[in-house]
């Protein structure tokens, strides 16, 4: 799946998760954010991006009464330069696989790293991994098989979009959930 | 002539020559203002219209290599074609220090080039050698010539018979297509070696430019694989849980580093060809990637994010001793010896992009000398005096190539698509 700009992106996540009656609170908010971000009590992350095994525990039960067959219609998320930390405004969404994975336990998914092109590629390729590690120990935090997932870093070798502006560089910067 | 055209490059020409070929051209971007000047003058040709000029192959390599500066053949009013035709006052009026004159004839169904370097200021003949070449060798014909005449003036091995392997790429997202290349040093000839929907990657000559080592997706996970030139034939070296990335063949071709994250993070082993061991030497919760050997097999070079941003470190094998050597910025990655081991060529970040820099390691001083804001992946060439690199023209990745000491550069364009992943072969002959 691939959206036009970086923006859109973000704001369909959220809307995604809004419906699903699970989104994040608290977390600093980008400017494309607004004021679209009301989180239901109780159902949010706490706390801000870092990934951590104590703070996404709480949620973990609850989500799992809303078992559900469909696989998360949002399947990449978006990292900041240089960084392998969750951004607050995705917990929501890997929120949604876990519950998706934990109801689904012959589901499996590949978490594909990827970076922007800065930097040279055999490096890049590490940072993919990071990434795509990032998102994997969120899952396990989460009740996930470590059996259901797999890791493959591209490195900056798949970008999302082509360009070497901040924007290409934006969008190409993610873990792609590969079913 | 020499054994030169008839081995390794017939069988190489044979066996790719009905396969796609994407060439690349020659742009120079920057003169060295240390350029010695040279004249080469057009080769007579006995009447017969052949199908390389010669002295034009010979006048462009070295050019390219930034220690001549050839004479244009508009100034040249004279055009001997051997060395006893050579009125040395005139060339000497043109401010010429050398001069390389030569004629090509048919002999059987190929050709028979004869040359003579002449020193212009000193009046004598310093070179003068008669070598065949087929139809199809002419072009090799000219750059072996052209290590001759380099080696003669310079002292240095000529490089330019040598060849050098990159990666295409063309479109994004899940519709990209990528290919593995190889091409004679100044662009000509290219071969496909491979090519794939799935990301190719680091390519890695052998010590004895017969077999490329490489990192390919085609299975959607990455694998290393190395693959025979001539014949076609590969194995698949190493297929590891997570990343299996940047062969790099030891001198004496028996060991292959790379980057294996099997434990959970990457780090660098040495995979000993034959037996298939693996040996770690890294060992830590960081990035350790990119090894690459110095020229005497003793030590390796890699980078590690071990200090918090990559920078570059070296191993010592027997010892285990690992020492950090880059401390300038805080983006050092991908280093290469020089051929003499007493330099690296590595990827440096600053205000200015990310650039190819050299740094000495007797004093730590590192120079940046590449000039654009995306350039990587340096690859020295088996002489020392260039290093080749990935870099960035209008939207299009290109290769560029600059001089070790940073004062000539040119670029390799590509008419259709990206160019990246250059990878200088050893010496062929």
């Amino acid at each position: 799946m691939q959206f036009k700009s970086h923006a859109r992106s973000l704001a369909l996540a959220l809307s995604l998760a809004l419906v699903a009656g699970c989104s994040s609170t608290g977390g600093t908010q980008d400017g494309s954010m607004e004021g679209t971000r009301n989180g239901a009590a109780g159902t949010g992350v706490a706390g801000s991006g870092q990934v951590s095994g104590t703070g996404v525990g709480a949620n973990g039960d609850r989500a799992g009464q809303q078992a559900d067959g469909r696989i998360p219609e949002v399947r990449t998320i978006y990292f900041d330069f240089d960084r392998d930390n969750i951004r607050s405004e995705f917990e929501s969404v890997l929120v949604a696989h876990a519950r998706y994975l934990r109801s689904n336990g012959n589901a499996r998914v590949v978490l594909q790293g990827h970076t922007d092109e800065r930097g040279t590629r055999e490096y890049n390729m590490a940072l993919g991994e990071r990434r795509a590690n990032s998102v994997k120990r969120f899952l396990e935090v989460q009740g996930v098989s470590p059996s259901q997932l797999e890791i493959v870093s591209y490195g900056e070798e798949r970008p999302a979009v082509r360009g070497n502006n901040d924007d290409a560089h934006a969008q190409n910067r993610r873990v792609v959930f590969a079913y | 002539m020499k054994a030169l055209m008839t081995t390794w490059l017939s069988a190489l020409l044979l066996m790719f020559s009905t396969l796609a070929q994407a060439n690349l051209t020659i742009e120079i971007t920057r003169g060295s203002d240390r350029a010695t000047p040279i004249a080469v003058v057009p080769f007579a040709a006995d009447g017969e219209n052949l199908p390389e000029d010669v002295a034009q192959i010979i006048s462009d390599n070295l050019q390219r290599s930034g220690y001549f500066e050839p004479l244009d053949r508009q100034a040249m009013y004279d055009r001997p074609s051997s060395g006893d035709e050579v009125q040395f006052g005139q060339w000497r009026g043109l401010d010429v220090r050398y001069l390389v004159v030569g004629r090509v004839s048919r002999e059987g169904d190929g050709f028979r080039i004869r040359y003579e370097l002449m020193d212009v200021s000193g009046s004598r003949r310093m070179l003068g050698e008669s070598v065949t070449a087929s139809r199809n060798e002419l072009r090799g014909g000219a750059h072996y010539i052209s290590d001759q005449i380099f080696e003669s003036i310079t002292g240095i091995r000529g490089a330019f018979a040598t060849r050098i392997a990159y990666v295409t790429a063309r479109g994004a997202g899940d519709d990209m297509q990528f290919a593995l290349y190889v091409a004679d040093a100044d662009g000509h000839n290219s071969q496909e070696v491979l090519s794939s929907r799935e990301p190719i990657l680091s390519p890695a000559w052998s010590p004895d430019g017969r077999k490329l080592a490489y990192v390919s997706f085609e299975t959607e996970r990455p694998a290393i694989y190395i693959q025979e030139l001539a014949t076609g034939q590969r194995v698949r070296a190493t297929s590891f849980e997570g990343i299996n990335g940047a062969p790099a063949w030891s001198p004496d071709g028996r060991r292959l580093a790379m980057a294996l994250s099997k434990d959970g993070q990457p780090e660098i082993y040495i995979m000993d060809v034959a037996s298939r061991n693996f040996e770690r030497i890294t060992n830590n919760n960081n990035i350790d990637t990119e090894p690459s050997w110095s020229p005497d097999g003793r030590s390796l070079l890699f980078t590690s994010d071990r200090s918090g941003g990559p920078q570059l470190y070296r191993y010592t094998v027997g010892s285990g001793e690992t020492e950090r050597l880059t401390f300038t910025g805080n983006y050092n990655a991908r280093g290469r010896f020089a051929p003499d081991g007493e330099s690296i060529f590595l990827v440096h970040r600053s205000n200015n992009g990310y650039q190819i820099a050299r740094q000495d390691l007797g004093s730590g001083r590192l120079v940046v000398i590449s000039e654009s804001r995306w350039d990587e992946s340096p690859s020295v060439a088996p002489n020392g005096t260039m290093v080749i690199f990935a870099t960035q023209q209008g939207n299009s990745g290109v290769l560029g190539a600059v001089s070790a000491d940073g004062r000539a550069s040119y670029r390799l364009p590509s008419a259709q698509g990206d160019v990246r992943e250059p990878a200088w072969s050893p010496f062929l002959n």
